[in-house]
């Protein structure tokens, strides 16, 4: 290594711009950090030799440049920024909204947006936050700030500490803030000394030579905070891996007892009753507020559930041997915790269908006219039969069912498993006949959406009865003889919640308690530096701060009352 | 009840006016003769008093909404828009105490005053909370990053003076015409202010039916329909006949009568500048120029970079610390890719920008003036159209 002797007897690294002990500028060196073209020096670092700015020949070294450089850092930031904005143009693929005219990307896209959907799909844009290369972009900030605090912090760390207090005059003159006295008394500067002292300047004194300093450690501030950044992106990294992370989804209908997916199937949870709550619309406060949204608000979704954990002997899956772990509300914003796992209210049904029971009637001859019923059957929603038979000959064979039925340009279809809104094309045999006729029955909650009865809000249970008039019911072919009314239903509520287990928050949360850390050691402290040479009668003074100009300026203010001592000057030059 | 409500929007009412007050004195201030320095002083002194005691009054709006309402009132454009309004003004009144410089009164206090007009524009009842907002984490991630982007927005208003200040008014270039289109946009905050007074004075309505999906819903438009909604029907009598309709591709929660009140803010806020330009038959920027004589370019600079410094980590902690932990309690996932999320994201790494761009030479200056303006931009851009706009779970309006 090619090392520089300083005059003032100090060996420093190549690369030095400005010796580590006095400050003197190098000669050779000044372009590095452009001091050649200006009378201020830059002393973003320092002057210390940084490896970015010295080794430039392999591969290596060209990568380390390209990477510590802020340049190129502010690059990747900008790049990010511009990334994330063009995500939220139209709304990612899992923030499509329900009512959208479908939920499949290949067509809500270009549905609902036209040739600028079409294309944000066609580019994968509906998924921008988990596109490889947003991905690397992240990692590639990450890099970045790995590399550039270690190619600045360790020669930083040295500068600082080496550094004398006795230093080279044009180090002083090259300062933005400078001043030079011609008469200064002894007696002065040794006031100037004890205020510097007075305003919790730490004082070092060389041959007369005076540094005075403060706030030296909000210098690494910059270093913590990236480091803090570095937690954040490795516990994202370890988040993305299935053995810190579980996310699941289960629907658990009240009074019912099911394993938690997720947990090896070692807890189950049991649904003691969903609960909503809905603000009264008379209450005085917010009577205005309701009136104007025009519908239900709720209050408050609650589930109140009790988790069971297996005992240790029991075989895996078996509901035996439960030992209860946790009984509570789980509500909105209380999630429930138990070993590990966090259980959230999520989702919820109000109305899915227990059963429904139909009635085989005579094809009315007008609207409204008596029937003659030709029996009942009930289908049980979680268990339906395929095949119906009736104690007076009939049969009923169930010949397409849609749990949760909806209509769109393909027909008809199911949006899910669940009994959401059943919906059923019979097939009907009289008795000793195998002809049948044809019927398609079901659609309450469409119904139900017609009549203007909030389904998420208002539970149908009491309906029941009185529904089914209203439920769709059609004739193929128009020459049916029967035809099946729904004459009752039932419903039970149903609980949406999430499953997770997150080992990873603990490591997200040290690394935003570094970050903050950080950040504030580095914003609201600042470095500060007062430099005092003596001359032959008088004295130099000069300043330098790494943010915060003004507070500096105030602080030689005070020192320098009452003395011979000249104000600084600002040679800022302020570059448009 | 009814009693505490009214006397909070009194409180609110006043403390507008008190800055309104405040802002003519700091005007004083400026004033070019250099003899009466002692009255310009004392002018400074009113003022900043002023500021003051309209500051405590719309804090105890805050306290009495909070009490009628049982919850802070954070929670709807309305509210946080204006609590927005009140974090400027307090960062304003720390940041005077700092640096004792009372140009920055002239300019802050208005800026804070079109916010806290603009948000009362929208619906003031106290809306009950959804289980979702039912958290104290609401207020205490809301007034974080509220305070964090008043302290950026700061760096804004100083920002701006330095431009003025800062740019060759002589001849019309790239510079002037963008420094024109920051008042013009300030200015368009008025058109809207001024249009929805107006018909709201004069109780305009108009009711259409326009479908969704495959339902029909109705709207109630409160400006004349310059723009009705896509495939819309109009069922009131006697008003005006839209002129054409909002085109499709425009989506979202009541589309249509946002375009038009759009619409009408460039309308009327394009009249008002023109007017302003008739009268002062230049530039405003140049109109402004000769009042900066006195400040000082290279204060400005460090006032913009400082309050960015300041801010950035207390919008860190509230828009993104605090945020994910809320997410967290509530829906179970820290960060979820939201829009209005992304664009807290997308604020933060722009300050972070702002903050690298710093430590290197020839981003000082004019350059960060620009910088703080984009900032504010963004923030702004998040508050209201994220919400009116891109609506995500965060969409409160
Ligand atoms: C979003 C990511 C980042 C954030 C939030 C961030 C944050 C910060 C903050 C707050 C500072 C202090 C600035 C000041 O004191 O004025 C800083 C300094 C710095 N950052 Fe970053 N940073 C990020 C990414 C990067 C990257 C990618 C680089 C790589 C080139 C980088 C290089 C630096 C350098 C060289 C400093 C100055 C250190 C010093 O003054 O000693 N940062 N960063």
């Amino acid at each position: 290594m090619k090392s520089i002797k300083c005059e003032c007897g100090h060996v420093n690294p190549e690369g030095t711009v400005l010796c580590e002990a006095c400050g003197k500028p190098i000669e050779g060196n000044q372009h590095i950090d452009g001091n050649d073209k200006k009378k201020l020096l830059n002393m973003r670092y320092d002057g210390t030799a940084r490896r970015s700015q010295t080794y430039n020949k392999s591969i290596i070294d060209k990568i380390w440049s390209f990477f510590s450089s802020v340049k190129v850092g502010v690059w990747l930031i900008v790049l990010a920024l511009i990334a994330s904005a063009i995500g939220t143009i139209f709304p990612q693929q899992q923030y499509i909204p329900i009512d959208a005219i479908s939920r499949d990307p290949a067509i809500y896209y270009p549905e609902t947006y036209g040739i600028l959907g079409q294309i944000y799909y066609q580019l994968g844009l509906h998924n921008l936050f988990s596109s490889w290369w947003y991905l690397i972009l992240i990692a590639l900030i990450g890099v970045s700030l790995v590399i550039c605090s270690l190619d600045r912090f360790v020669p930083l760390y040295k500068a600082l500490k080496i550094q004398k207090a006795k230093r080279h005059k044009t180090f002083l003159s090259r300062q933005r803030l400078y001043s030079e006295s011609d008469e200064v008394s002894e007696k002065e500067k040794e006031q100037v000394i004890q205020n510097l002292k007075k305003q919790r300047y730490k004082v070092r004194i060389e041959d007369g030579h005076v540094l005075a300093e403060k706030g030296r450690f909000s210098r690494w501030g910059p270093y913590v905070n990236h480091i803090g950044l570095i937690i954040i992106l490795l516990a994202a990294l370890l988040r993305s891996t299935p053995m810190f992370y579980t996310n699941e989804y289960v629907w658990v209908r009240e009074g019912e007892q099911i394993v938690i997916p997720g947990t090896d199937r070692e807890y189950f949870i049991e649904n003691k009753g969903f609960i909503l709550d809905v603000y009264d619309e008379n209450d005085e406060r917010f009577k205005d507020a309701i009136q104007k949204e025009g519908r239900i608000i709720p209050s408050n979704f609650q589930t109140n559930a009790v988790v069971y954990k297996q005992s240790d002997d029991a075989v895996a899956g078996s509901e035996t041997d439960l030992e209860k772990v946790a009984e509570t509300e789980i509500r909105m914003n209380h999630p429930l915790e138990f070993d590990g796992y966090k259980l959230y209210q999520s989702g919820y049904q109000l109305n899915e269908f227990s059963q429904m029971t139909f009635e085989i009637q005579e094809m009315p001859e007008e609207e409204g006219a008596e029937v003659e019923s030709f029996g009942e059957f009930t289908i049980d929603l979680i268990n339906p039969q395929s095949e119906y038979e009736l104690d007076n000959g009939f049969t009923v064979v169930i010949d397409e069912y849609f749990p949760d039925y909806f209509l769109d340009s393909n027909g008809p279809n199911t949006e899910t498993q669940h009994p959401r809104n059943p919906t059923f094309i019979f097939n009907v045999y009289p008795p000793d006949t195998d002809k049948y006729e044809t019927s398609f029955v079901g659609d309450i909650i469409g119904a139900a959406d017609s009549i203007g009865i909030d389904t998420n809000s208002v539970e149908l249970k009491p309906m029941g009865e009185v529904l089914g008039m209203f439920a769709t019911n059609l004739d193929a072919t128009g020459e049916n003889e029967y035809q099946v009314a729904i004459k009752n239903m039932d419903f039970h509520r149903v609980s949406g919640l999430s499953v997770r287990k997150d080992s990873t928050l603990p490591i997200f949360g040290f690394g935003a308690f570094i970050f903050m850390f950080g950040v504030i050691q580095g914003m609201y402290w600042q470095h500060r530096r007062i430099w005092i040479q003596p001359t032959d009668k008088g004295i130099r003074l000069a300043a330098h701060t790494n943010k915060n100009w003004f507070g500096v300026k105030k602080d030689i203010e005070k020192v320098i009352e009452n003395t011979n001592v000249k104000m600084v000057e600002d040679q800022q030059e302020l570059d448009e | 009840m009814d009693n505490l409500l009214s006397f909070s929007s009194t409180m609110l009412y006043s403390a507008f006016i008190l800055y309104l007050i405040a802002t003519f004195f700091f005007g004083f201030t400026i004033r070019d003769n250099k003899k009466d320095r002692q009255e310009k002083s004392k002018a400074g002194t009113i003022g900043i008093s002023i500021t003051i005691v309209g500051f405590i009054a719309q804090l105890t709006y805050f306290i009495t909404r909070w009490m009628a309402s049982g919850h802070a009132p954070v929670s709807n454009l309305f509210e946080f828009m204006t609590f927005f309004g009140m974090t400027i003004v307090l960062a304003f009144i720390v940041i005077y105490f700092i640096y004792r410089l009372t140009v920055l009164g002239l300019f802050a206090l208005p800026v804070a005053m079109i916010i806290i007009a603009y948000a009362s524009m929208f619906p003031t009842e106290i809306a009950p909370l959804v289980p979702s907002l039912k958290s104290h984490w609401l207020y205490i991630h809301v007034t974080t990053v509220s305070l964090g982007q008043g302290i950026l927005a700061i760096s804004f208003v100083t920002g701006v003076i330095y431009l003025i200040k800062n740019i060759d008014q002589s001849k019309r270039s790239k510079r002037t015409t963008w420094l024109e289109i920051i008042m013009y946009s300030l200015i368009l905050f008025i058109g809207f202010i001024v249009a929805t007074t107006a018909f709201n004075l004069m109780n305009y309505s108009a009711t259409f039916e326009y479908p969704v999906g495959n339902k029909t819903v109705q709207t109630e438009y409160t400006l004349p329909a310059i723009a009705g909604p896509t495939d819309g029907v109009l069922l009131s009598d006697g008003v005006m006949e839209p002129l054409f309709e909002t085109p499709g591709w425009m989506h979202g929660a009541d589309a249509g009568s946002k375009f038009n009140t759009l619409l009408w803010s460039f309308l009327v806020g394009t009249i008002i500048y023109g007017i302003i330009r008739l009268i002062l038959r230049k530039r405003i920027g140049a109109a402004i120029q000769p009042l900066l004589k006195n400040a000082k370019l290279d204060l400005l600079d460090e006032i913009t970079y400082r309050a960015v410094a300041i801010g950035f980590p207390v919008f860190t902690l509230g828009g993104l610390i605090f945020a994910a932990i809320w997410a967290q309690e509530a829906w179970g996932r820290f960060w979820g890719w939201d829009p209005k999320e992304v664009w807290a994201l997308i604020t933060w790494f722009f300050y972070a920008a702002f903050l690298h761009l710093r430590l290197s030479r020839g981003w000082h200056g004019e350059k960060s003036s620009w910088l703080a303006v984009g900032g504010f931009a963004i923030i702004m851009f998040n508050l209201i159209a994220v919400n009116l706009i891109l609506a995500g779970l965060h969409s409160y309006a």
